[in-house]
């Protein structure tokens, strides 16, 4: 039967392989080579825009990559869906957006560069070559297919 | 108990039950905005609700941890805490961390200070100088317990592997605290808390505890136990750890995460299924005469039903040809549910029931109202889990396979959420009885020293 050293070992040494191993893939899928995001092609105005996605918590209702809330619709390539000038207008409009006429988004009032700054943060987020999520998600796939 | 000091860890079981219920409001309030009443939209939006949600769920659990660190670390170390003084500080931080947590989320009043109100990101929204009182705090919290075993006579396994655990968890946060102008980086980082915790360094505190509890409840050999600890926890690691990528799938970076992600992360149910044998096992060698039969209900519960939340409905969504459809549906919000409620909630209220007759003197388990409590609250959060499992397979089909628009699904989808208020009901009786509980086991006292 195994012992209890043995299992001590079992637990550290397993720990340490596999921790060695997560790192070396990490430097490796981070490294330059391996970029999937056009990281040359992000902008000053696109990191505001990141800065300002931030600060209002969009991503507790929306997605993005897939990650954040699932209240209101995921915004990978929403700029390809909707255009730039909607979506400029959601963000600067004093009153909530309300699609469906249930579920409201928060009214921002951003400045027009506001709006523009989220605008090129959702054209860089766009370009990332997300492994074939990009062209599921709803419902852009309609155009893609 | 057999330490004064042990006393210290009534009051993070407190502050624990407290934000627990603010917790439970917030879930209600996202339920009926999800049902399309969202009245409070003005004052409450759906993210200001969930932030706090999940924010309070995580400051709930680490306050339980703690209190469990408090209560375990001087009985293996067999001497009372090093300061329960700086402990009542560590105590009273934290709380008051929560506090401010809560309300900058719906009002910014750091504003006046040029703070943010909420970096935005989901599980890590608190602002960055919160983040330093939380780094504070736990360094406190930690170095209590390091002075504290190492003035103890003895060092025993179970508290190693919770302390390492603990440990572990603070310096996880700090890949959290960079900031990076990629979204793709941001996403890559967030996971090294988010997942790392969850299914790494937490599942060591859970098994701490386990272990703790084990021993105490079942009677079986320390030794046998704490062999079986290391198994489990090994097991953790082995797959958990590069089971991150199966975060890493559909972000940005390399497909090598998809094989490594996919193979590994369908490993980590194991470690679950090695913890649920662990327990029913030990359980049934042991000698049954302990007559804490409410924290046994809770501890063998948690450990059946972790399996189930995290082991199994992880499973459901973890590889990458599945995931691909159910990334970031309410699929995810299913078995983020339940394996939360299994794994940790679920411990640290066995922890409490097991705990409070010894702080406080008081024999009130296994009453019909604590085994109420148990099953209303677990019959309530499976309602809750198949109500967003329901909704989720739903919104799947018609929105990624069908293309309907987001909207109009989310609008079909209302009627589960129906379902989901019904089960947060029964779900928060059963929380109401085990909170009266709670209550009338009254204050920790010294009568209550063992000799
Ligand atoms: C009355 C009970 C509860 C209700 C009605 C409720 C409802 C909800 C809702 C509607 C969401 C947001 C889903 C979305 O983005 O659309 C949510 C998120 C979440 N809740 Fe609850 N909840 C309750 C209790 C709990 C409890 C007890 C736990 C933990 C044990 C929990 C853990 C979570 C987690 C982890 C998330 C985030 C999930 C994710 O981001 O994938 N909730 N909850
Ligand atoms: C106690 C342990 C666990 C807890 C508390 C937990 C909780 C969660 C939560 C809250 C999320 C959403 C996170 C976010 O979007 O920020 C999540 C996502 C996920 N979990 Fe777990 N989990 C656990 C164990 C597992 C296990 C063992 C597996 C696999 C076998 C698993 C598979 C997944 C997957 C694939 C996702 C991503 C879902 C998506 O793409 O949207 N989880 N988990
Ligand atoms: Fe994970």
């Amino acid at each position: 039967m195994l012992s209890k050293k043995q299992a001590q070992v079992f637990f550290l040494g397993g720990t340490a392989v596999t921790f060695l191993i997560f790192i070396m893939l990490t430097i490796y899928s981070l490294g330059e080579a391996q970029d999937q995001s056009n990281a040359e092609a992000l902008t000053a105005s696109a990191v505001r825009g990141k800065e300002i996605w931030e600060k209002n918590n969009c991503m507790g209702c929306h997605t993005l990559f897939g990650e954040g809330g699932y209240y209101a619709p995921e915004l990978t390539k929403v700029v390809e869906r909707k255009g730039e000038a909607i979506i400029k207008a959601i963000l600067m409009s004093p009153v909530a957006w309300n699609p469906t006429g249930q579920r409201q988004m928060v009214a921002y009032e951003m400045t027009e560069a506001e709006a523009q700054d989220v605008v090129e943060f959702f054209k860089w987020c766009g370009n990332v070559d997300l492994n074939g999520f990009d062209n599921l998600v709803s419902p852009l796939a309609k155009k893609d297919q | 108990m057999k330490y004064k000091s042990q006393k210290v860890a009534y009051w993070f079981f407190a502050l624990s039950m407290l934000l627990l219920v603010l917790q439970i409001t917030y879930g209600f309030i996202m339920g009926f905005a999800r049902m399309g009443m969202d009245g409070l939209h003005e004052w409450i939006p759906f993210n200001t609700a969930r932030s706090t949600h999940i924010n309070l769920l995580v400051v709930w659990l680490l306050s339980g941890f703690m209190g469990a660190a408090y209560y375990i670390i001087p009985e293996e170390s067999e001497t009372e805490l090093w300061s329960t003084k700086w402990a009542y500080v560590q105590l009273i931080s934290l709380a008051l961390v929560g506090v401010i947590t809560i309300i900058g989320f719906h009002y910014n009043f750091w504003a006046v200070f040029g703070w943010e109100a909420i970096e935005g990101r989901k599980f890590l929204e608190i602002p960055r100088q919160l983040d330093w009182l939380v780094a504070g705090n736990v360094i406190l919290f930690l170095v209590i317990l390091l002075m504290t075993m190492i003035k103890g006579k003895k060092t025993t396994t179970t508290s190693l592997v919770l302390f390492g655990g603990l440990v572990a968890a603070a310096l996880l946060y700090l890949p959290g605290m960079i900031t990076f102008d990629s979204q793709v980086y941001d996403s890559f980082f967030r996971w090294w808390v988010v997942h790392l915790w969850v299914e790494g360094v937490w599942e060591l505190i859970m098994g701490g505890m386990l272990a703790f509890l084990l021993i105490k409840l079942t009677g079986v050999d320390r030794e046998v136990i704490e062999k079986w600890l290391y198994v489990v926890v090994g097991l953790t690691f082995l797959s958990g750890i590069l089971g991150t990528g199966h975060h890493y799938y559909y972000i940005g970076v390399n497909n090598i995460w998809l094989i490594v992600g996919g193979i590994f992360s369908a490993l980590e149910p194991l470690a679950f299924l090695a913890m649920a044998l662990w327990a029913v096992n030990m359980y049934r060698k042991g000698e049954k005469k302990h007559p804490n039969k409410t924290a046994i209900l809770w501890t063998l519960g948690s450990a059946i039903v972790s399996f189930l939340g995290a082991g199994v409905l992880g499973l459901a969504h973890t590889l990458p040809q599945t995931n691909l459809y159910t990334h970031g549906t309410l699929v995810t919000a299913m078995h983020g549910h339940l394996a939360f409620w299994g794994a940790y909630a679920m411990i640290v209220m066995a922890m409490i029931m097991y705990v409070l007759p010894n702080l406080t003197g008081r024999k009130l388990y296994d009453t019909g109202r604590s085994r109420a409590a148990f099953w209303l609250a677990n019959l309530g959060m499976f309602s809750m889990t198949t109500a967003f499992g329901v909704a989720g397979v739903a919104q799947v089909y018609m929105e990624r396979i069908m293309k309907v628009d987001f909207g109009q699904v989310q609008n079909q989808l209302q009627v589960h959420f129906l379902v989901l208020i019904i089960g947060a009901t029964i779900f928060t009786i059963g929380i109401t009885l085990y909170i009266i509980d709670f209550l009338k086991y009254g204050l920790p006292n010294d009568e209550a020293l063992e000799s």
